[in-house]
């Protein structure tokens, strides 16, 4: 483990470099594109409340900082963002920051849990038609992964609940937990997962899909390696064979396929979240866009990208400790 | 330390005619396509056997059939004979305790070989402990000690390296070192050197006769070198597109060889000290090639055969055994 400190150390330090460029201009970007979107905020206020008068209108947008110029409104923004302020929603007339700290709970649960259950569940079911393979198993789980590979979410989401809400009645098919329902302890907790079984499936099944081939494939080739051979030779028993020479080679594109899934599931969650009304960023990004609400946007593209930053810095720090020859190259 | 130093067990060797291994009429199989046909010999307790033949002749596959490790879709028939035992009536977990416990094996592929996400010294520990029942510092230590007797400098450090880490020579001295760990009484080298440098080829089987010698084992040597064999092997046995074609004694066999096979074979391979260097003219080869086997009656080599004659192709030659002790799968073959 000490060995790998260095080598750990500079992966990290290349991730690190390359965040805060790439941070600056997914903002500056945005930025541009979010300005060529027609209407403002005052706009969607002024239909959602039957008409404002001009001077009122005016009066909005001078508060909201809307009738300055694009290149100052992105001055004033990044000056903001340098001293960690990201902005005031002109929609909700709140800290862009609270509004956004109040949804990342929820979506980081749901994406998380989502990501761990596709990981697991497609590791083993990759595992499993990899050890049957060309059997009935493997071929019928194939065409199953085919089919949730290429099915939409939204639709995934509304069978779940046509099935499980509305004809069996087993789940709930909406919102984060019982209104009034128990509060913390045991029972809020059983009665939260409760209400995430239908929208982590949803998320999972697609990354499931993709996970099982994944692994099906890398343990097909990993088992025929040469080294998988030696380990025979040695004696060793299947099962060690299997854990110790076999899975730990083919997970390792795994860890670099999820890792990458991590930002996109949190953008992904725009649909499951809106589907079952989960309290999450995904929502609020599509509230936002409905309200044109473009600081909150911008913050939430900043959010979500210097979250994919960091997993990436994480999927290269794991690959690093998975595999021994990762960040070799960069020694001198 | 509590443990001797690579101490070599003493085996009891209860009939001294019995032979460490002995093969009879193995035939290998995928599908239906023949990879050995029917191929017998033995070896015993310290002798170094070489089965010599080129690619396709089904000598890895033999190799591969002793270890119970032929590839998906093969088939083996015939006996094999371990130490007295029939290998086919093992139970599984005894045949895992012969691979690796009494028998070790190397590779052609040191470069693939070894596991590249574990340490090498993991990776001999693994080998050790499957079959004794070391503890960890024990299992380590003697690990140190494997690397050092298979002449890797700083095995202290090199017990921490990866794979990638060292060159292909070094790689092969770890596969070896892995495979005599437990003390087997057969080894067998399936092409250990073809992969190395030249240099490195001399090294490791120098390295490979000293460790048959101080450890007392019988080697079962896979190769198509044929200056390899003449310094190596106690025995020689060429095979030929699945079957043995003659056996004997290297110089004896390599002075005067009987098979046509064998003398092809022979004429084929530069000497220095032969008159008819390559810098001085072609090669000899011989011609066509060993897929004209395929469905053949009779002689396997009948085909590319300068001597072949009608009956060539009617039956497949009979192993004789002449007077010399020699042995030769041809017909019009004897000894003057």
């Amino acid at each position: 483990m000490k060995r790998h400190l260095p080598r750990l150390a500079r992966i990290a330090g290349h991730a690190g470099l390359r965040a805060l460029p790439t941070a600056i201009g997914i903002v500056i970007l945005g930025f541009f594109l979010l300005q060529q979107a027609p209407g403002d905020a005052v706009d969607v206020l002024s239909g959602e409340s039957g008409g404002l008068s001009t001077e009122a209108a005016a009066a909005l947008r001078h508060h909201a900082g809307l009738d300055q110029p694009v290149l100052s409104q992105l001055a004033a923004y990044l000056t903001g963002l340098a001293h960690g302020d990201l902005g005031w929603s002109a929609r909700f007339n709140v800290p862009v920051t609270s509004l956004i700290l109040q949804r990342l709970p929820g979506s980081l649960l749901l994406s998380g849990t989502a990501l761990v259950v596709s990981v697991l569940a497609g590791a083993a079911l990759g595992a499993l038609m990899a050890a049957r393979e060309g059997s009935w198993a493997d071929r019928g789980l194939s065409v199953a992964a085919l089919l949730f590979y290429s099915l939409p979410s939204f639709w995934i989401s509304l069978m779940l609940i046509v099935v499980f809400s509305i004809h069996l009645g087993w789940l709930p098919s909406g919102g984060s937990q019982t209104i009034g329902g128990p509060e913390g302890g045991l029972a809020g907790l059983l009665d939260h997962a409760r209400y995430m079984v239908l929208p982590v499936t949803s998320l999972s099944l697609f990354y499931i899909a993709i996970y099982a081939r994944l692994v099906r494939v890398a343990m097909i080739e990993a088992r025929a390696q040469d080294y998988v051979r030696t380990a025979r030779a040695k004696g060793l028993s299947e099962s060690r064979i299997l854990i110790r020479h076999i899975l730990r080679n083919a997970l390792l594109p795994l860890t670099t396929v999820a890792g990458m899934h991590l930002g996109g599931m949190l953008g992904g969650g725009v649909v499951v979240e809106t589907v079952y009304g989960w309290p999450g960023l995904g929502r609020l990004a599509y509230e936002s866009v409905i309200g044109r609400d473009f600081r909150v946007l911008l913050g939430i593209l900043l959010l979500s990208s210097l979250l994919v930053i960091v997993a990436n810095a994480l999927v290269d720090i794991l690959q690093g400790l998975l595999d021994p020859r990762v960040g070799v190259s960069h020694a001198a | 330390m509590s443990h001797p130093a690579l101490s070599i067990p003493a085996f009891a060797v209860p009939h001294a005619i019995t032979p460490l291994l002995e093969v009879q009429d193995l035939q290998v199989h995928f599908g239906s396509k023949p990879a050995v046909r029917g191929i017998s010999f033995t070896v015993h307790e310290g002798e170094t056997l070489a089965l010599v033949g080129e690619s396709g002749s089904g000598k890895s596959m033999t190799a591969l059939s002793v270890m119970g490790l032929l590839p998906d879709g093969g088939r083996a028939s015939g006996t094999i004979r371990f130490a007295g035992r029939d290998t086919s009536t093992l139970s599984p977990a005894a045949r895992r305790a012969l691979r690796g416990g009494e028998i070790g094996m190397i590779f052609q592929e040191p470069m693939t070989s070894l596991n590249p996400v574990m340490t090498i010294g993991a990776q001999i520990v693994e080998a050790l402990r499957q079959h004794q029942p070391l503890s960890r510092t024990a299992a380590k230590a003697r690990a140190l000690e494997l690397i050092d007797l298979v002449r890797i400098p700083d095995p202290k450090r090199r017990f921490q390296d990866y794979p990638h880490q060292l060159s292909g020579g070094m790689r092969q001295r770890v596969m070896i070192a892995m495979a005599v760990a437990c003390g087997p009484r057969l080894l067998i080298a399936d092409e250990p050197t073809t992969a190395l440098d030249v240099t490195i080829q001399a090294q490791v089987l120098e390295l490979l006769d000293r460790l048959r010698r101080d450890l007392s084992m019988a080697v079962l040597l896979i190769t198509h070198d044929l200056g390899v064999v003449g310094q190596w092997a106690d025995r020689v046995a060429v095979m030929y597109a699945g079957r043995k074609v003659e056996e004997g004694d290297p110089s004896a066999l390599f002075a005067l060889p009987l098979h046509p096979y064998t003398q092809g074979l022979l004429r084929a391979s530069p000497r220095l000290d032969d008159a008819q260097h390559y810098t001085q003219g072609p090669l000899t080869e011989i011609p066509g090639s060993i897929a004209s086997a395929a469905g053949q009656d009779g002689c396997a080599f009948a085909p590319r055969c300068p001597q072949a004659v009608a009956a060539c192709r009617a039956a497949v030659p009979s192993l004789r055994i002449l007077e010399s002790g020699r042995k030769v799968a041809c017909p019009l073959a004897h000894q003057d």
